[in-house]
């Protein structure tokens, strides 16, 4: 407990509310490479993912992208490319390897969401007129969007947490007071800075958690609804006229 | 929602993986480095047991150590590589390893709790020995060392007329220094070279790209250690430190007292010839040359008549 305390007032003292280094900006500049990195991942991964989620075709690599490309061993990779890219490109590689990182959670929710739709509702809103763009954007990407916004938090939840490892490269961040703090051997820094980071990845889950419930639309919403029966009701001996 | 068959697949994957994790034990201890002889370090009290860093120059001296005390008669047996020093640290602490290569100031830094105020050689090794929990010994340190350094390039300097740091005062443009994340908080970082030099620097956390980023140009300062093979490769060159701001941090053997006399006269030898010049051209034998630390270290104890 006593190195729980220190770490609480390591974070509340003032050496870390100003200069180079101080909380606020190491905070900007986490959710600054953060917010990059998934803006560029869904720029790539949303029109990927809808596009086999709509067709249903190449779903066997959407599946195997998001399976095992969540496993990048990303500092190792981010390491890689700096040193392929050289010391001028450092945030070039590290947004790479972290746009790399979210793409199999965005391409998932997105494809996962349109899959999950009944084809049914599809062939209703085809019956009714509606051209394939409108039912790509009033239809499947409405009906979609749970599973998408889903996809969007799992995607921010692990960026966020690997984005710490962007201060081994200087480029700033939550990480940077456990970078530095290991071999000052300061463990009230590290176990802040981790805190820290670890209160940033569950208040950002709670507010998606909160926008993954409001994106149901609200026909879809689970609970009490009178529903108007399509057909009367009839003995079981009709046969039965509604396929199953 | 779970069928017949899914269950069985389920009961299949928890079998395997409950089979998997109970195969893991049959591996042995994965900390435990591998050791070039049988029997164990502690258990033999003949046996010396010389340990390594995680740093391949570290392991050159440790291999030198070795085989010196071989060539001596002693039976050693080497435990090289083992990581950082919250790793190898207890070891050496607790005698099951017996001879330890290690750097006067950083060692110093880590058993300091307050921040250390001594810079000069001789006064860091006093400090050192005071410091050093009961139990292990220091011998003789050497003229090699692997410390911090404010470090430009040789065309720089020229540019500017630059030997010691605080010719710094005449680069009229910003000048940034690059360094481990750590150095912004050592007592020779930047804002002390203001107190003491009284030169303005912009810190840049380089870490392992510091001396791409001062080949490249990004900044103009870059913290090499002393040791670096890039001092031969390079056109770099470390600036003087007059006021000696940065903590001096030799070659020094760490030992267990119970051995200290034994083993003194053949790595005290050692430490006598063992000159900074030298130790960066071992290195670079092993940068440049992808020599093997044993291979560096047998010719270079041949090279002065010390096995």
């Amino acid at each position: 407990m006593n190195l729980f305390t220190d770490a609480i007032a390591w974070m509340f003292a003032p050496a870390q509310w100003s200069g180079n280094y101080a909380l606020p900006k190491l905070l900007g500049e986490h959710l600054a490479l953060t917010a990059i990195s998934v803006l560029i991942a869904a720029v790539i991964a949303l029109p990927a993912g809808w596009l086999i989620g709509h067709t249903g075709r190449g779903r066997e690599i959407a599946v195997a992208i998001s399976g095992a490309a969540r496993a990048i061993p990303a500092f190792g990779l981010m390491v890689l490319l700096v040193l392929l890219l050289g010391v001028l490109r450092i945030p070039e590689a590290a947004i790479i390897t972290f746009v790399l990182l979210a793409i199999p959670s965005l391409l998932a929710g997105a494809y996962t969401g349109l899959e999950a739709i009944d084809r049914r509702v599809i062939d209703a809103a085809r019956a009714m007129g509606m051209t394939e763009w409108q039912i790509f954007w009033k239809v499947e990407v409405r009906l979609g969007m749970p599973l998408l916004v889903g996809g969007i938090r799992a995607a921010l939840l692990q960026v966020i947490a690997t984005v710490t490892i962007a201060a081994y490269v200087n480029l700033g961040g939550l990480g940077w007071p456990i970078i530095q703090g290991i071999p000052l051997r300061r463990f009230d820094q590290v176990l802040g800075g981790a805190l820290i980071v670890a209160v940033l990845a569950l208040v950002v889950d709670l507010l998606l958690a909160a926008a993954q419930h409001a994106a149901v639309p609200r026909g879809l919403r689970t609970g009490r609804q009178v529903r108007r029966r399509t057909r009367p009701l009839a003995p079981a001996a009709e046969p039965s006229t509604a396929t199953a | 929602m779970f069928t017949a068959r899914g269950k069985r697949s389920v009961l299949a994957v928890g079998l395997v993986a409950a089979a998997a994790l109970a195969l893991t034990a049959c591996g042995g201890d994965p900390l435990a480095e591998p050791s070039d002889d049988s029997g164990s370090g502690s258990g033999s009290s003949d046996t010396i047991v010389v340990g390594s860093q995680g740093y391949y120059s570290n392991e050159i001296i440790a291999e030198i150590y070795a085989q010196a005390l071989e060539g001596a008669g002693f039976t050693v047996e080497k435990q090289l590589n083992i990581g950082q020093r919250d790793a190898y640290m207890p070891e050496v602490e607790s005698g099951e390893i017996n001879v330890f290569p290690e750097y006067t100031g950083s060692l110093l830094e880590y058993l300091s709790e307050d921040e250390v105020d001594v810079t000069a050689p001789e006064d860091v090794y006093t400090a050192l020995t005071e410091a050093l929990p009961d139990g292990l010994t220091a011998l003789d340190y050497a003229e090699a060392s692997d410390q911090d350094t404010y470090t430009v390039l040789k065309s720089f300097a020229e540019e500017n007329d630059l030997t010691s740091i605080g010719d710094l005062k005449n680069v009229t443009s910003q000048v940034t220094i690059g360094a481990p994340p750590e150095f912004e908080q050592r007592p020779y970082n930047p804002a002390a070279a203001k107190e003491v030099y009284g030169v303005d620097l912009a810190f840049s956390a380089t870490g392992p790209t510091t001396l791409e980023s001062l080949l490249a140009g990004e900044i103009q300062v870059a913290d090499i250690y002393t040791a670096d093979p890039a001092f031969e490769t390079e056109d770099i060159v470390a600036l003087e430190d007059p006021e000696n701001l940065i903590i001096s941090s030799n070659v020094v053997p760490i030992v267990s007292s119970d051995i200290a006399d034994e083993v003194s006269e053949v790595l005290n030898a050692i430490s006598a010839k063992l000159t900074a010049e030298e130790l960066v051209s071992l290195n670079v034998l092993s940068t440049v040359d992808q020599q093997s630390s044993a291979d560096i270290a047998k010719k270079w104890l041949e090279d002065n008549d010390l096995v």
